[in-house]
């Protein structure tokens, strides 16, 4: 690796801890934006002063919010993510077991979706005007322009109510087999498949489309060189960057996906986890899942850019 | 070069009839987010039918719903709803960002690197999880909903902007105009906004499509418009239930949101590249 390569590296991990920083003061400037005082709201109308004031002092709301955001960090880099309000548990356990589950579901999601989406973009880009590419361009239009909970509604309707296929609810208690397991995760994966998959053909296919614009494709076009051998030896490896990129970036929109997936199919992930958070505001217990939603979130986008810059073959040596 | 040429060339008669049927289906929905509740054959709050669930009957053109409110007359007000709000964010959202991006890249230094900065990092969230948090610490009403999805909506729309405006600046006649001595203002709104105006607008229909995707998430999650209002999204959220009967309380809805967030795609995919891409 030369150094300008290492530079630009370090510069953009650089930029990611910033925007870090400033994500993590977004969050907890929005949930400061709360009305009311919590205290008031956790201890009830029949709260003596001298209570409100107890807590206030034990919960070091008390303090300034500058003070209370630089404790709050702290504790996040050593692990403590404090005690949720709803039922007093630490949320660091709380949210532990959930995060292998949404992982979990993740990455059986990627492991289906990528070798799908790489396969129909690339063909798509190769047959490029085709009916082939139309019917799949359109299909993946179609997919983007709806709601997740959409898509999943008519999964379960069709695999569910008419095929009675597979069990509209997942929920995997004790240890279940193999064809259980799959039985559980057909559902939201089948789901967040659909939405990944729809993003990451629509960019590898513009992306090859790119490369096949170059001058050099046209060059191998009137050598005689076939379809494939274009594609395959003069366009694939110039196009692998931006594929990488398109894939992580894609791979990004499982979050909102999951977020729906998981409340549909009563999946214990850290979406769910996160939206039973909202409904019973929550805060400490939100804080801590937006802030694992958002460092995945920044570990893609930031691993796609890392992939571009280290692939880019203008900065080979 | 060449081979895009011709295929669009071949293309074209069947193109246009792609974007006229969606600009119908846009005016359509419009209208009825406008009137659509005077068309509506029975109040939509009202229960009307002894079952729930009812199927598609000459009273009821789209059945009923889990209380037996009937859904077309539910579907049109909803329309005001899902559509009205997402216009408005859409506009607050591509004012905000389209001005802020056009100052950026005028005014550039150290004005432009902070608020690139800033809207880089709030963009890094993602944006249902933003909608979650937001709505949880403020809570859910109209206003707050319009205010955070055109939050939410900022950043990409400065960066488009910021990315067409900084091309539009080292134009000779934008230098013209500095040299006359004119103000940011003035080059804002006379020289560059003019010649931005049209993938702007393109911008603007495809954020419109993000908000109602995410305002139809948020009401489906059960944080965007509150009963007894009901949106698209909360319409499906209220039916789910008659997912197992298949009944069209719960497919119909889901159709509305396709036509519309649909046919905006269409169009604007079908816009002439001359408008949609000036970059290009």
């Amino acid at each position: 690796m030369n150094p300008q390569i290492a530079m630009l590296v370090i510069g953009r991990l650089g930029v990611a801890l910033v925007t870090l920083l400033i994500v993590s003061a977004v969050v907890f400037a929005a949930t400061e934006m709360l009305p009311g005082d919590i205290v008031e709201i956790l201890l009830g109308q029949a709260a003596t002063p001298e209570a409100v004031a107890g807590l206030r002092e034990a919960m070091h709301l008390d303090e300034p919010s500058v003070l209370r955001y630089w404790r709050w960090i702290i504790g996040l880099l050593s692990g403590d993510l404090g005690t949720s309000y709803a039922n007093d548990l630490p949320i660091a356990e709380m949210i532990g077991d959930r995060l292998t589950n949404t992982l979990r579901l993740a990455a059986v999601t990627g492991g289906v979706a990528v070798p799908l989406a790489l396969t129909l973009g690339i063909t798509t880009a190769m047959f490029r005007g085709s009916t082939y590419d139309r019917v799949v361009t359109t299909c993946v239009v179609s997919v983007i322009s709806v709601p997740e909970f959409m898509i999943a509604t008519l999964a379960v309707l069709v695999f569910a109510v008419w095929l009675n296929w597979l069990p509209a609810l997942s929920f995997s208690s004790g240890t279940p087999g193999w064809g259980e397991m799959l039985r559980i995760f057909a559902m939201p994966v089948i789901t967040l498949c659909c939405v990944i998959t729809a993003q990451m053909i629509r960019m590898t296919r513009a992306a090859v489309i790119e490369t096949l614009r170059m001058p050099y494709i046209e060059m191998a076009l009137l050598k005689g060189a076939s379809r494939w051998r274009i594609v395959m030896r003069h366009a694939l490896p110039n196009a692998i960057g931006p594929i990488v990129n398109a894939v992580a970036l894609s791979l990004s929109y499982l979050l909102g996906g999951v977020i729906i997936v998981e409340t549909i199919f009563n999946y214990p992930g850290v979406a769910k986890l996160m939206v039973d958070a909202v409904a019973t505001r929550d805060l400490p217990l939100i804080q801590s899942c937006a802030m694992v939603f958002c460092i995945g979130y920044l570990v893609l986008i930031t691993l796609a850019d890392i992939l571009a810059i280290v692939s880019n073959p203008r900065l080979r040596k | 070069m060449a081979m895009s040429f011709s295929s669009l060339r071949l293309l074209g008669y069947r193109i246009n009839v792609v974007a006229i049927l969606a600009s119908l289906f846009i005016l359509f929905w419009a209208a009825m987010a406008l009137f659509g509740t005077s068309f509506a054959p029975h109040s939509p709050g009202k229960v009307v039918d002894f079952d729930y669930y009812g199927p598609i009957s000459a009273e009821f053109p789209l059945g009923t719903d889990y209380l037996g409110r009937d859904i077309l007359s539910r579907i049109l007000m909803g329309a005001s709803y899902t559509v009205g709000i997402s216009l408005a964010a859409v506009c607050l959202a591509c004012a905000s960002g389209v001005a802020l991006g056009m100052a950026a890249a005028v005014t550039g230094g150290w004005i432009d690197v902070v608020l690139s900065r800033f809207l880089d990092a709030l963009s890094s969230i993602p944006s249902k999880l933003f909608g979650l948090v937001m709505v949880a610490a403020i809570g859910s009403s109209t206003p707050v909903l319009i205010l955070v999805l055109a939050v939410i909506y900022t950043p990409g729309s400065y960066r488009f902007a910021r990315a067409l405006a900084v091309n539009i600046n080292t134009m000779d006649f934008v230098a013209v105009a500095r040299a006359r001595g004119e103000g940011t203002f003035y080059l804002i709104t006379q020289e560059i906004l003019p010649n931005i105006a049209g993938p702007v607008l393109a911008d603007m229909g495809l954020r419109f499509v993000f908000i109602v995707l995410l305002l139809s998430g948020l009401s489906f999650l059960g944080l965007g418009v509150q009963p007894p209002y009901a949106d698209w999204g909360s319409l499906v959220k209220e039916n789910i239930g008659a997912l197992a009967f298949g009944a069209p309380a719960v497919i119909a809805p889901c159709i509305a949101i396709a036509s519309l967030t649909i046919s905006v795609n269409l169009l604007i995919d079908n816009l002439p590249t001359k408008i949609r891409d000036r970059s290009a």
